[in-house]
């Protein structure tokens, strides 16, 4: 594994609670443009491609496949998808450009979550003989997950208001997200404990990232953002099994990708839910001293299958732009935390 | 910017799912009004039963019984239920570990209030008044003050054990086709096909998905075509679909309209469906307050050819 990755361009929507005037392929294909002309590629010039959606979220039967229209796949492309976020397709990007068989990757991945009600359609993930018959959906046993924090004395609800009032007045500045403002009143109960201000907003988006290899990455970017390590690690599915207070696969996923080896100045952390910003700053020994979520994080917008590769997007446009040396990128999927990756992003020595 | 169309859009499957030994003794169990764990190798016990150990991967299949009361080890107020959830009143989303058991089952707790709820408290279940052997056969699980039940000490054997499930799921959308597709559905409703042309190749596309899938870049210019066309191909449908009106055989072609670079699909009407060719020149015909062509028929012109249309088959 002698062979250094870099992310060298990303883009996104700007996320908004329904692109119902554009089909998916519609909404796509600007961000793709956009982060293709970043680096003056055409899609001609990229080695491999691959994208992260789910049909479920907007009901309709293969759009990975009609979104592949906005890439331009002829003469025939090399092309993978992953029913995933497009977190987990950049790490199969990644792993394609390790094996030298391509110098450089478009990572894409969009959600159009207005179509339908994803609190609801989450519920099909789920064990299909214990658990989705009851239809418990995203909210619930993201709360379920705040109380046990709660019990544990890790956190309160004025702690839990904290974090969302802090990720909307970061979003201030973040031209992309869709709920913003420090002042935004913490709302209602949606399920007991957690509040309208503890989840995150409902809506549709997309982005896009472009990988390179070596001397590739450094000809398209100034300052490209070096992967040093990526790994994403699992957690049993039955929600009574694990211990919800804690993230012990996104721990080992950060050790894995290296994270402990050196401090990080800044993490990009995907948790949708405020009690989960709790649970992986304890998990990942993440100090006051860490910038989280400067893009104000899921909690401003959250296009689900996008929100994870915009974690690692934002991560390393901080470092294209020096504003970062060395950050860590979360990603997650799955009900409370089930799933997690991270990587480890370093810039060049200034 | 023309409306945007919307329509409402159901996704509904009974999904089948067969089950190995231990959650059909588990589901078979509800349906006895008992509940069955299952042992691992480091002698924790697991409810609900699962057939794989979650840390060594250890097939496992040592059944062990339950208590039907136990405690509450995390719980959520849920004040709105949603469909399909088990209670229609308001109630708490609670893990429990039923007593005997290592680790905890997630249902729906019926309580007055969220002031009656909290970790730790002492439940048992409310069984179901109709049970098929399912999750849903807990109908819920309620306060209960006093110490932990008995199990009967059943072995897991049961007579007729279920060998799967049927597991209905629907989901409710509201489809908008997006700026290309409401053109087209648009233009349509006027008896009109439009189709649009990309910019950098020029091919027209109908119907058009706002991309040229060759080139990825947007089409926008709209451009008429049709409204007669040629047969490129075609098959002949043998077997009647559901509820669908046709008599079989039919003949389903794909048809490409004059001025298109792209061929569309549609039947063919108004002609024997084995005297349907290559080349056939064919018309849209329309019906009353249709948004669409109901089918294509034979224009009356000589057959197209074959060099006219060799590049869009
Ligand atoms: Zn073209």
């Amino acid at each position: 594994m002698n062979r250094e990755i870099a992310v060298v361009a990303f883009a996104q929507t700007d996320h908004r609670r329904s692109t119902e005037e554009s089909s998916e392929v519609e909404m796509v294909m600007p961000v793709l443009h956009e982060v293709l002309a970043q680096t003056g590629l055409r899609a001609a010039d990229i080695g491999f491609t691959c994208s992260g959606s789910s049909d479920y979220l907007a009901g309709r039967a293969f759009s990975f496949t009609l979104a592949l229209d906005g890439v331009g796949a002829w003469p025939p492309i090399s092309e993978s998808h992953v029913e995933m976020d497009g977190a987990w397709a950049l790490y199969e990007a990644w792993t394609k450009l390790l094996t030298g068989d391509a110098d450089t990757a478009l990572v894409y991945s969009y959600g159009k979550c207005s179509p339908g009600s994803v609190r609801d359609v989450l519920t099909r993930q789920l064990d299909p003989y214990y658990v989705a018959p009851l239809w418990p959906d995203s909210i619930a046993l993201a709360a379920l997950q705040a109380q046990a924090l709660i019990d544990a004395g890790h956190t309160d609800e004025p702690a839990l208001a904290a974090v969302g009032a802090r990720s909307r007045a970061d979003a201030e500045a973040n031209p992309h997200a869709q709920v913003k403002g420090g002042s935004i009143p913490q709302g209602d109960y949606v399920v007991r404990p957690l509040r309208t201000g503890d989840c995150p907003p409902v809506g549709d988006g997309a982005a896009a990232v472009i990988l390179a290899a070596g001397e590739r990455a450094r000809e398209l970017c100034e300052r490209p953002a070096w992967i040093r390590g990526i790994d994403h690690r699992i957690e049993a599915h039955g929600l009574g099994v694990r211990d919800l207070t804690d993230s012990p696969s996104a721990r080992l996923a950060a050790d894995k990708a290296g994270a402990f080896e050196r401090p990080v100045d800044t993490a990009e952390l995907h948790a949708p839910f405020t009690a989960q910003e709790v649970i992986l700053r304890r998990a990942l020994g993440l100090g006051d001293d860490v910038r989280v979520n400067p893009s104000g994080g899921a909690l401003a917008a959250n296009p689900v299958m996008a929100a994870g590769l915009i974690r690692i997007g934002e991560a390393a446009a901080r470092i294209h732009r020096g504003a970062s040396d060395r950050a860590l990128a979360h990603a997650t999927s799955g009900p409370c935390l089930q799933q997690n990756l991270v990587a480890v992003l370093e810039g060049d020595p200034r | 910017m023309p409306e945007v169309l919307r329509a409402p859009l159901v996704v509904e499957f009974p999904f089948t799912r067969s089950l190995g030994p231990v959650q059909s003794a588990f589901l078979t169990g509800l349906r006895e009004r008992v509940v069955l764990g299952v042992r691992t190798g480091d002698g924790r016990t697991l409810v609900p039963p699962v057939e794989y150990d979650p840390v060594t991967a250890e097939e496992i299949r040592d059944l062990v019984e339950v208590a039907p009361t136990g405690t509450v080890t995390t719980w959520a107020w849920n004040h709105e239920p949603r469909r399909g959830q088990p209670l229609d009143t308001p109630f708490a989303w609670a893990l429990v570990r039923l007593d005997g058991a290592d680790t905890a089952l997630l249902h729906a707790l019926d309580a007055p209030g969220p002031a009656a709820v909290r970790t730790g408290m002492r439940v048992r279940i409310r069984w179901a008044a109709e049970r098929t052997g399912a999750i849903t056969d807990i109908a819920c699980f309620e306060p209960y003050e006093g110490g932990a039940g008995q199990p009967t000490g059943h072995t897991g054997a049961f007579d007729e054990p279920l060998s799967g499930i049927v597991a209905p799921a629907r989901l409710d959308y509201t489809y908008s086709p997006g700026r290309a597709q409401s053109a087209y559905i648009h233009a349509l409703s006027e008896q009109r096909t439009v189709g649009e042309r990309c910019p950098s190749c020029r091919k027209v596309y109908v119907p058009p998905r706002g991309a040229c899938p060759t080139c990825g870049v947007a089409t926008a210019e709209q451009v008429e075509v049709g409204p007669r066309g040629t047969v490129t191909t075609f098959c002949i449908v043998n077997i009647k679909a559901k509820n669908l009106d046709i008599e079989v055989p039919y003949v389903y072609a794909h048809i490409a309209l004059d001025g298109a670079d792209l061929a569309l699909h549609a039947r063919i009407g108004g002609v024997p469906y084995d005297q349907v060719r290559m080349g056939l020149r064919v018309e849209p015909v329309w019906t009353e307050g249709a948004r669409y062509p109901d089918h294509y028929r034979p224009a009356g012109e000589p057959d197209a050819d074959y060099d006219t249309y060799k590049e869009l088959l």
